[in-house]
């Protein structure tokens, strides 16, 4: 069968087997699957791309605004000034660092099948990396606090 | 059709890596917040390497996004009519988004020159 079932066969098919609903896997299932940490990077990839993606919706419409002029821009641009939203950035930036650096180690993954045997320990180069490189990124992105 | 889907994941995401995180580092590090504002988008717009580099960075995170938000509806949405619905709503959810964010970096004029 197709995407879409088409024809007596495939209606009588879908007719016989049971509803898509079942194949879904409810959330606190994840909680129960011994998937460790290769499980969490997946969780975290999609949820940090979810993240990001709700984001850049937000940022093409501000964006747009500019459209409008200067006065309704910079108006609009005060709101990412106040504190939370400055605090939203640096979280922000950790989901888009995040999800650059787990999508690398799926490329690798992905190209290089044979590096499969030691998908943890890139895992563990992932959260290295990210530390690294997030910790200072975000002290600097939040010195305004200090103020 | 899906390896394509499956390609362009990878090779977005690459671009993106430069793209995206490139972004960042600009927006928030060499500047912040606080210094963006309409004439600074007006400047950097004044040279077609930034409106080329913005409209890439939309086209490839746009769609790198969606393909990741049907895979999500894709998994998630068990009822078929849901599903449907789900989907039609994403594909003109992003055709909108695309067709909005190209309008604005293409056409941007500033106000009085």
């Amino acid at each position: 069968m197709g995407y879409w079932p088409s024809g007596e066969r495939d209606l009588e098919r879908a007719a016989r087997e049971p509803p898509d609903s079942d194949m879904t896997i409810k959330p606190h299932e994840y909680l129960t699957y011994r998937g460790k940490a290769g499980m969490w990077a997946w969780i975290l990839h999609r949820l940090t791309g979810v993240g990001v993606f709700v984001f850049l919706l937000a940022h093409i419409v501000d964006t747009a605004l500019i459209g409008w002029g200067p006065a309704v821009y910079n108006e609009a641009v005060t709101l990412y000034r106040h504190p939370l939203a400055r605090i939203g950035e640096v979280v922000l930036a950790g989901a888009v660092l995040f999800h650059a650096l787990n999508g690398v180690r799926i490329i690798i993954l992905d190209f290089w099948p044979e590096t499969m045997a030691a998908e943890k320990k890139l895992f563990a180069g992932v959260v290295a990396v990210f530390a690294v490189v997030y910790v200072p990124t975000a002290i600097y992105m939040l010195r305004f606090l200090a103020h | 059709m899906e390896l394509y889907a499956w390609l362009f994941m990878r090779v977005s995401g690459i671009v993106l890596l430069f793209l995206a995180l490139g972004h960042l580092l600009v927006m928030h590090v060499i500047h912040n917040v606080e210094t963006i504002d309409y004439q600074f988008v007006a400047h950097r717009f004044m040279t077609p390497f930034w409106r080329t580099y913005d409209l890439v960075m939309l086209w490839l995170a746009l769609l790198h996004g969606l393909n990741g938000a049907r895979t999500l509806i894709e998994d998630y949405v068990g009822v078929r009519g849901w599903r449907v619905f789900s989907l039609a709503s994403l594909y003109i959810l992003g055709f909108i988004f695309l067709a909005l964010g190209s309008l604005v970096i293409l056409t941007f004029q500033p106000v009085g020159g």
